[in-house]
């Protein structure tokens, strides 16, 4: 199986979760510029994260034989820190960098004026850069932000299918279905998703738009939820062309749409298939 | 091979068709380079080529005087490791006088062998002072950057160098382990510095 977590914040995560992840099946993961827990009060700060994102983190992975990605943006929980704002005039020069696929995590935190200029800012940056972009939906007021959130994306002009909404639930998926943007989840130990739930999702809404992360940081959550969700799809009858089209095909058609994605040299999985065909010719196990 | 060179006979059509394009766009808005420096690589291959492209944009600058030491610095500052190269490689062809030195100084302080040895092309081996010149040869030989890609040692070798190379050795020595064997290069020229160590590997 090979699996390619579209949303995952290595930077707090250790080596052993590199193996770990590698021994599951990662090959790929694309790492969005979030918050580190601890709020930044400078733009220097950003600058070195956002260095990291696209210098030694990458390096790193690449020692476990993993794939590194990233997106970059000024968060919306930071947004409201004057001091932080100043991440704006430098983002274009990161933005232009070879390993960024998408602008993100946008969106809305507590839903105040600076998140929403912040936001529509960065949606023209993505305009300007040629982007797709990630969207973080809030923790608190999730339905509201969401649906929010999807009008300030149609009045941006970026194209839905250019725009995965994340962390939703079974409360918010049908909005973002019916938008035509991409429907992201996190699954987690204990809150957002579990595996179950997000079988039981994929069954009702298929697997086309669907990414399924496991959006691991330096909180309590764990970065073989991906894996542990493709095992319950196959439990619950999903064949291994459903497993790899939300684990493998999805991620790589969406952050794709950057033209930056390179996966060269991945090491070709058992069950890889190249325009059709199994390299096992029905051997398949 | 020269940079011209290089651009001659690695640059494919498409990547030619860019690279003239950015120029152009450069020529007429120095700010244009802030988001084409780092999109050299996949647009025109990697590698030399990549560094030789770097060099052209960097050229294609209008801006003079302050503005263009402030612009070479904040590419250098937001670069990531190949463009931090790219600028390293063009210094001695722009009209920076002395001030990209702390560019040089930064590259020098890494850890990463591209960038050591990049630091110590013509504008390293013109600009930096003996001291730090030494200092950089030195760091090249323990990091294992082969001293022939490095500018400036015929003409800037002396006999402090040699004796920092002979030492360095002779602590290799001491350790029971090899000594690479670029530091002739230097002690060769400087037969007395070797003295010691030579008396130190006989009796090894």
């Amino acid at each position: 199986m090979r699996i390619f977590d579209p949303h995952i914040h290595m930077t707090s995560r250790t080596t052993d979760d590199y193996q770990a992840m590698y021994d599951a099946g990662v090959r790929a993961l694309v790492e969005p510029a979030f918050w580190l827990g601890q709020p930044r009060t400078s733009v220097d700060t950003f600058v070195d994260y956002f260095d990291g994102l696209v210098g030694w983190e990458p390096f790193r992975a690449s020692q476990f034989g993993i794939r590194h990605h990233c997106t970059m943006a000024l968060n919306p929980k930071e947004a409201n820190d004057p001091r932080c704002r100043g991440v704006l005039d430098v983002l274009p020069r990161y933005l232009a960098k070879d390993g960024v696929v998408a602008v993100g995590e946008l969106g809305y935190d507590s839903m105040t004026p600076e998140e929403d200029e912040v936001f529509a800012a960065q949606l023209r940056l993505a305009i300007e850069h040629d982007l797709p972009v990630l969207v973080h939906t809030p923790h608190r007021d999730k339905a509201a932000g969401t649906r929010r959130t999807l009008d300030v994306v149609r009045e941006s002009g970026v194209t839905p299918e250019r725009v995965v909404v994340d962390h939703l639930n079974e409360v918010t998926v049908g909005l973002v279905a019916d938008s035509g943007c991409w429907m992201g989840f996190s699954i987690y130990p204990d809150t957002k998703m579990d595996p179950d739930r997000m079988v039981a999702i994929l069954k009702e809404y298929g697997t086309d738009r669907m990414l399924v992360n496991s959006a691991a940081d330096w909180g309590k959550s764990d970065p073989l939820r991906t894996r542990q969700t493709a095992d319950a799809m196959l439990a619950a009858g999903f064949a291994d062309d459903d497993v790899d089209r939300v684990f493998w095909q999805n991620p790589v058609a969406f952050y794709g749409q950057s033209g930056r994605l390179d996966l060269e040299g991945t090491p070709a999985d058992p069950a890889a298939t190249f325009e059709g065909n199994s390299v096992l010719r029905g051997a398949r196990p | 091979m020269s940079l011209d060179t290089v651009l001659a006979e690695r640059l494919s059509d498409d990547g030619r068709r860019w690279l003239d394009a950015a120029t152009d766009r450069v020529r007429s808005d120095a700010a244009a380079i802030r988001v084409l420096f780092p999109a050299v690589g996949r647009n025109v291959g990697r590698g030399a080529v990549e560094d030789a492209a770097r060099v052209a944009l960097l050229k294609a600058v209008p801006s003079r005087g302050p503005a263009l030491v402030d612009e070479v610095a904040a590419l250098y500052r937001f670069g990531d490791a190949a463009e931090k190269r790219g600028v390293l490689r063009a210094l001695h062809l722009l009209d920076v006088g002395d001030r990209g030195l702390p560019i040089v100084q930064d590259a020098l302080r890494t850890n990463d062998t591209r960038l050591v040895a990049a630091a110590l092309g013509p504008y390293g081996a013109a600009q930096l002072d003996a001291a730090a010149y030494r200092q950089g040869v030195l760091k090249c030989v323990f990091v294992g950057v082969p001293l022939a890609d490095i500018e400036g040692l015929e003409r800037r070798a002396d006999a402090e160098l040699a004796r920092m190379l002979a030492d360095f050795a002779t602590e290799r020595l001491a350790a029971g382990r090899d000594v690479p064997g670029d530091v002739w290069l230097v002690l060769d020229r400087f037969p007395d510095a070797a003295t010691g160590l030579r008396k130190t590997a006989e009796e090894a």
